[in-house]
């Protein structure tokens, strides 16, 4: 059962990052990919329908999160306070930058929220890549789950190693990908050039780095990535845009699986004590409230899955970024 | 402040500015429902322009309420992680239903709504905002659960090893007495606000256009009607927790009897009081005043029998506030009520309201608003000392290891931030409502530009 409940919250946080992983990337690709008013909006357009869906496989993430292991969500939200708080308001910048673009007046007053969209984009990635990789190094916590220490450094600690720098650069290239990807499979016209470029640099680019990564590091999963990343590149080059787009997702979902799994039993490592790890029995909700959101889960997830799908179909057709002659 | 003050204050800001936007979405997405359905029915122009308008006073508040909505879904692990980790078992579910089953729905459907209006069938397209409708309710259901919960546990048993609160029961938990109580009364609530907001923008824009007449109207009878619905059942919601909380109740009378003998209360149950019935408009007047015959169970009571049930120390909440929110609460929300049926007579046949009405009628919405936050700021405050009334105190609930610098730290961003946030909502809101109801008609050979989202 603990099992069963670990692999489902996986599941939604790699739902999450997939998902909301391209919209940022548009939010980061679009108002620089875009030269115009007009291209920035039917960039931002391809994710209008879709981003508030995705944010909420966050909510369910951490909903799911919170239900099955009350005391991982504990320990890894007070341990990690301060970056989740900015976390939070940088989503909270960018969800109403998005939606509040288009009602208001003027190219003005939509060039500001397309700078606010990409700036808090940027941000959103460079910190949720910094708080996986404290993620997978473990949090100074003490016996009692809790993290110990005092001022900022307490919680800002954990994201401002060399290794957390990495973990942001590598959130940020996936993005970027994803996000290229997406652009080139979902708009038709200038856009669409312009992101199947992207892509194709960014495919080759990263191949190469991750490649010498890989052999630097003999990391096996560094090599799968950059086979990914090279296949996505060509992908996107050939105009199988769909095939790149998924070649991508896939990369991102194997990574996040790998950075939940990286200690095994053990949810939340400690970096004081490997005694004092949080391990995913010790964790987990009772069996009541375990069995209690299984069947809710059964119960209503496939429903979800199916009207989001309907939805992604609805809006299946590309946009447009060429102008209407007038 | 040390940080226990602190973090209550940085979730009792966060939450009421939660607070601000999602009666409004629940009440606008029910009203652009009916306009939308009453558009279908009979075909009318100025229904579909004005399902569109609150559409899109919608759409903004929506964006505000789910940001805003996703810092409360971790606060509870930020801020609060003791709190979190003894009763993960009745919140973590909780949270994680209410996410699985209303938000998506809400999210996924006002999006189809949104953008389908030349890409589903007009059925499915009418039947998609109500769906939306449906979820802004069902979720204001569940998590009010989860805050009766905290006024009055059930459904729990204490695990005797850990100490922990374990769910027995999760529909006992959703049909709590506390909630049943207190959904309908958030829902008229609700209705009020999103209702003042139609009264306050039509009036404001009647000069400019009268199509906005329509809006005028019908949101002062959403006022009217949420008015009435409150005071009824307000009034049940306090029955209710004088049982559970007679505290809390005895707080709310106190200050106006003085200190002397046993405060009066309106809503003491099974006792020789004669019963208030909701049929009198004028409730304010009625709480106002003392009836000698009434014996009610007082503070300094109730104080000797909880110091000899859990122990000594204070269980009276902060007995000014209680009394002063409650009253500001009915105060202020039965005088919006008065002034949106002051404008539904003077406006009866067509007739014009006076100047003065209309002059200050745009501020209107401002009313209501203040009474959710006085209820809430009521409800949260006199269940002080508990966290969840009877087996948990707030101070036990808090962080870990928490200081007061991260506390201040993270309570400036939010001020900050959700501060700008405001702001530009209230400037959109403004510039939404400028923009006449119809829009201009395209002729016919210019092709029409493709929609800027
Ligand atoms: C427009 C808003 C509004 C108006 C006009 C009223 N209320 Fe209210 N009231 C609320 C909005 C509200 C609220 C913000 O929605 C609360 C906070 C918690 C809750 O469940 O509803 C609330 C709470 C609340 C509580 C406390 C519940 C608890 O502790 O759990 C009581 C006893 C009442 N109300 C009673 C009344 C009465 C007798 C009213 C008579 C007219 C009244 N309210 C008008
Ligand atoms: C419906 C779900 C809600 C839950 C689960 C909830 C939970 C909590 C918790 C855990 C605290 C901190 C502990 C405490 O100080 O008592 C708190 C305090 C508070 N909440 Fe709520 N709350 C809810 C709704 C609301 C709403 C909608 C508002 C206001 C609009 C509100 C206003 C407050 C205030 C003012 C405090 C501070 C009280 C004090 O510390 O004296 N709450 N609530
Ligand atoms: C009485 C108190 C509350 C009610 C009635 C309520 C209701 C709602 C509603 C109707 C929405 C839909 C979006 C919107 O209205 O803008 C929403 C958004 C949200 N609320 Fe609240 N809420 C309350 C308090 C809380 C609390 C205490 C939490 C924290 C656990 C919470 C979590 C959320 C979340 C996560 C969202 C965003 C959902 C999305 O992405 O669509 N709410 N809330």
């Amino acid at each position: 059962m603990i099992t069963f409940w670990f692999s489902v919250v996986v599941l939604a946080w790699v739902l999450y990052f997939v998902l909301e992983g391209f919209d940022f990337g548009v939010g980061l690709l679009g108002p620089v990919l875009g030269r115009d008013d007009h291209e920035r909006g039917a960039a931002v357009r391809t994710i209008g329908p879709f981003w508030d869906g995705n944010e909420v496989w966050l909510v369910a993430a951490i909903g799911v999160t919170f239900a099955a292991f009350p005391a991982w969500y504990s320990a890894l939200l007070a341990g990690l306070y301060l970056p989740m708080v900015v976390l939070l308001l940088l989503l909270a910048v960018r969800g109403v930058a998005l939606e509040f673009r288009g009602k208001g007046d003027g190219p003005v007053y939509r060039r500001r929220a397309d700078v606010a969209l990409a700036l808090s984009s940027l941000g959103i990635v460079l910190v949720w890549g910094a708080l996986l990789a404290a993620f997978v190094r473990g949090l100074a916590i003490n016996g009692n789950g809790d993290v110990v220490g005092g001022g900022f450094d307490r919680t800002f600690g954990p994201v401002l190693t060399p290794a957390a720098g990495l973990g942001a650069l590598a959130a940020l290239y996936a993005t970027l990908l994803l996000g290229a990807t997406f652009l080139a499979l979902r708009t038709s016209g200038p856009l669409r050039r312009r992101a199947r470029t992207l892509a194709r640099w960014l495919g080759t680019g990263g191949a190469v780095a991750l490649l010498v990564a890989g052999f630097g590091t003999g990391s096996p999963t560094a090599l799968a990535a950059a086979v990914l990343a090279f296949g996505a590149g060509l992908l996107a080059r050939t105009g199988r845009e769909a095939l790149a787009f998924t070649a991508t997702a896939a990369g991102v979902a194997g990574a996040v699986v790998a950075v939940f799994t990286t200690h095994g039993a053990v949810v939340l490592h400690s970096t004081l004590d490997p005694s004092f790890a949080l391990t995913r029995a010790a964790a987990a909700a009772t069996p009541q409230a375990l069995e209690l959101i299984t069947w809710a889960g059964v119960l209503i997830l496939p429903g979800v899955l199916a009207y989001q799908a309907w939805s992604y179909w609805v809006f299946r057709r590309r946009v447009a970024s060429e102008r209407v002659p007038s | 402040m040390d940080v226990l003050d602190l973090t209550r204050l940085q979730f009792a800001v966060v939450t009421i500015y939660h607070y601000f936007f999602v009666p409004l979405s629940i009440s606008l997405a029910a009203t652009a429902a009916g306009l939308q359905i009453a558009w279908l029915r009979t075909k009318r122009d100025e229904y579909l322009h004005l399902t569109k308008f609150v559409g899109k006073l919608l759409i903004v508040t929506f964006a505000v309420g789910v940001v805003t909505g996703l810092v409360q879904e971790f606060q509870f692990g930020l801020g609060w992680s003791a709190f979190a980790k003894f009763y993960g078992d009745v919140f973590g579910p909780t949270l994680a239903i209410e996410g699985m089953l209303a938000f998506f729905l809400e999210a996924t459907f006002l999006a189809l709504w949104y953008f389908g209006w030349d890409r589903l069938p007009r059925a499915i397209h009418t039947a998609c905002i109500a769906v939306v409708a449906l979820g802004t309710m069902l979720s204001a259901f569940i998590i009010l659960a989860g805050n009766s919960f905290m006024q009055n546990p059930v459904a729990y048993v204490l695990d005797p090893v850990t100490g922990r609160a374990r769910l027995t029961s999760f529909t006992e938990l959703m049909l709590n007495k506390v909630n049943l109580a207190a959904f309908p009364h958030t829902l008229s609530g609700a209705v009020m606000v999103g209702g003042a907001l139609l009264l306050g923008l039509g009036v404001w824009r009647l000069a400019a256009d009268p199509a906005y007449r329509i809006l005028a109207r019908l949101g002062a009878w959403l006022t009217v009607a949420g008015g009435a619905f409150t005071a009824l059942t307000g009034d049940h919601l306090g029955k209710v927790i004088t049982e559970v909380q007679p505290m809390k109740m005895a707080a709310a009378e106190a200050l106006y009897e003085t200190t002397a003998g046993a405060p009066f209360s309106v809503f003491a149950t099974g006792k020789p009081l004669p019963e208030f019935s909701l049929e009198i408009p004028w409730l304010l007047s009625i709480l106002a005043k003392g009836n000698p015959n009434a014996t009610v169970q007082g503070i300094d009571d109730l104080q000797a029998r909880y110091a000899a049930e859990f122990g000594p120390g204070s269980y009276v909440p902060m007995i000014p506030v209680a009394f002063w929110t409650f009253r500001l609460m009915i105060g202020i929300g039965m005088l919006a009520a008065l002034l949106g049926a002051l404008y539904l007579w003077r406006t009866r046949k067509g007739r014009e309201a006076p100047r003065w009405l209309t002059r200050w009628l745009p501020l209107i919405p401002l009313l209501p608003t203040a009474a959710n936050s006085f209820g809430w700021i009521f409800t949260e405050t006199a269940r002080q000392p508990w966290i969840a009334f009877g087996i948990s105190k707030v101070a036990d609930g808090i962080s870990p290891g928490l200081t007061s610098s991260e506390v201040i730290a993270s309570l400036a961003g939010f001020t900050l931030v959700y501060g700008v946030v405001a702001v530009v909502w209230l400037r959109l809101v403004r510039h939404l409502a400028r923009q006449p109801l119809a829009p201009a008609p395209v002729a016919a050979d210019r092709p029409e530009p493709a929609p800027v989202y």
